[in-house]
């Protein structure tokens, strides 16, 4: 009767250990404590960052695939986030805009406040010339001329950069203006660099 | 203005779907010369320098107990190092927890030598001509796993644990730029500038994260192992801080260092 003793003892510690077994959602859980424990502030890099606001939670949950109606539920949120210029102008200067995209500057712990710098090249290709572009985001080449050049095309180039999750919920692209990252006037600039018709992105 | 009538007037205007950049590196002249002199460089890869100053500290008397890591056990055994690499992070019982290698190492110092982890956490990256003595020991270390396969153990329930909260920091989304790790290395054909970005989450891909590394970069020409990886890419997602051989970092290496089991280690490497 000894195999029926191991038997019983294997199917024991089968159920102990399915029991001991956690779902996702109990290891997203540890995973925001583990953070919480083994993180420290440094530079402007604060503690705080570490909270996910509920977008970053749903996100996270649904691996940046949430149900449809949720998608649309969070992107409405973020659209009421986006604070568009108070004189209604999108356009800055492109090449302060060129300068802004190719930095990489700004929000870790080494940067200093309020350097800022739009990534922009990190994730997307821009002037043709520019051959040192990454592929997180689209292509963005021909940006206002294959849109045209219209003020609503401005507009919308604005609030992209402003808060990109307004139009896609989980969306890689960093949340520029809601963030802080960003000021309005360095928002218009990059606006301008996307839709001059003599920025080179338009070349 | 509410959304849906913005977006209306846009597409009243028909404007057109952005087209795809091209998914590989473009013919970048900067990494191409660098590939050439990597493809130099492997054949007396500086890293060789490190070995050997990691072999001495792990052989010479040291510390305030006066005594070598000789009896240090990263998992094999106390004193065997072949081998042991490619195995970690697994769980000690002598811990009752899960330790990546650098950071058993650091225990061994600490417990083995009476060296204070308070002092080693407080400058534990390489810089100019610094190297902290972990980072020497433990390129020394994952030399002796060179041409072995990685093979990270699963088979304590803690090591299982561990992968999944690996894998669950892994896609946590965080910071003001809503970065998770998975944010740049969950996709595939993706890079940021010109350096391509493998996807951990794949097994094919996953042998990236672990092959490699330590690694001698040549900017600043620097011996760096993958504790200072960990903290760098953190930095760049705009986190706070993670702590120096803490938990978190030890599950994200376990979650990647088991997604690349199976692929042979070549043992210590060459950074751009």
């Amino acid at each position: 009767m000894k195999t029926k003793w191991i038997a019983t003892g294997v199917a024991a510690a089968v159920l102990a250990g399915c029991a001991a077994m956690k779902d996702e959602a109990a290891y997203r859980r540890e995973a925001a404590e583990a953070v919480k424990r083994d993180f420290h502030a440094r530079g402007i890099a604060t503690m705080d960052r570490l909270n996910q606001d509920e977008l970053q939670r749903v996100c996270t949950e649904y691996n940046n695939n949430p149900p449809p109606a949720l998608a649309k539920k969070i992107e409405d949120a973020q659209f009421e986030t986006i604070k568009l210029p108070a004189d209604r102008k999108f356009m800055g200067d492109w090449k302060v805009g060129a300068r802004l995209a190719a930095s990489g500057v700004g929000m870790t712990w080494s940067d200093k406040p309020g350097a800022a710098g739009g990534s922009c090249y990190n994730c997307h290709q821009l002037s043709p010339q520019q051959t040192s572009f990454g592929t997180m985001g689209p292509s963005l080449t021909g940006f206002g001329k294959k849109r045209g050049f219209s003020t609503e095309n401005q507009q919308y180039a604005y609030m992209r950069i402003y808060n990109s999750k307004a139009f896609t919920a989980c969306s890689s692209m960093p949340r520029f203006g809601h963030s802080g990252t960003l000021t309005e006037q360095q928002i218009k600039d990059l606006t301008a660099y996307l839709m001059d018709p003599n920025s080179p992105v338009n070349k | 203005m509410t959304k849906y009538a913005f977006v209306a007037a846009l597409a009243a205007l028909a404007w057109t779907a952005p087209a795809p950049a091209q998914t590989t590196a473009p013919a970048d002249p900067t990494t191409e010369e660098f590939e050439k002199f990597r493809a130099v460089m492997e054949d007396a890869n500086p890293a060789e320098l490190w070995e050997v100053k990691g072999e001495q500290l792990w052989k010479t008397r040291r510390g305030p107990k006066n005594a070598s890591l000789e009896q240090c056990d990263l998992g094999l055994g106390p004193g065997v190092v072949k081998g042991a690499y490619v195995q970690l992070p697994r769980y000690f019982p002598d811990v009752g927890k899960v330790m990546d290698a650098e950071r058993r190492i650091v225990h061994c110092m600490v417990t083995l030598q009476g060296f204070s982890f308070e002092e080693i956490a407080k400058r534990p990256f390489s810089s100019g001509n610094y190297t902290p003595d972990p980072v020497s020991i433990v390129t020394f270390v994952a030399a002796q796993s060179r041409d072995m396969k990685i093979a990270v153990p699963q088979s304590h329930p803690k090591e299982r644990e561990t992968w999944e909260l690996g894998k669950a920091i892994f896609h946590y989304r965080a910071g003001p730029w809503d970065f998770s790790c998975a944010t740049c290395h969950g996709e595939d054909g993706k890079r940021i500038r010109t350096q391509n970005l493998p996807n951990f989450t794949k097994h094919d891909q996953a042998p990236r994260s672990f092959i490699g590394w330590p690694g001698y970069r040549m900017t600043g020409g620097v011996m760096h192992s993958l504790q200072w990886r960990m903290n760098d890419c953190f930095r760049q997602q705009r986190f706070p801080e993670p702590g120096y051989a803490s938990d978190t970092i030890t599950a994200l290496l376990s979650y990647m260092g088991v997604n690349s089991n199976g692929f042979v280690y070549k043992g210590p490497g060459i950074k751009r």
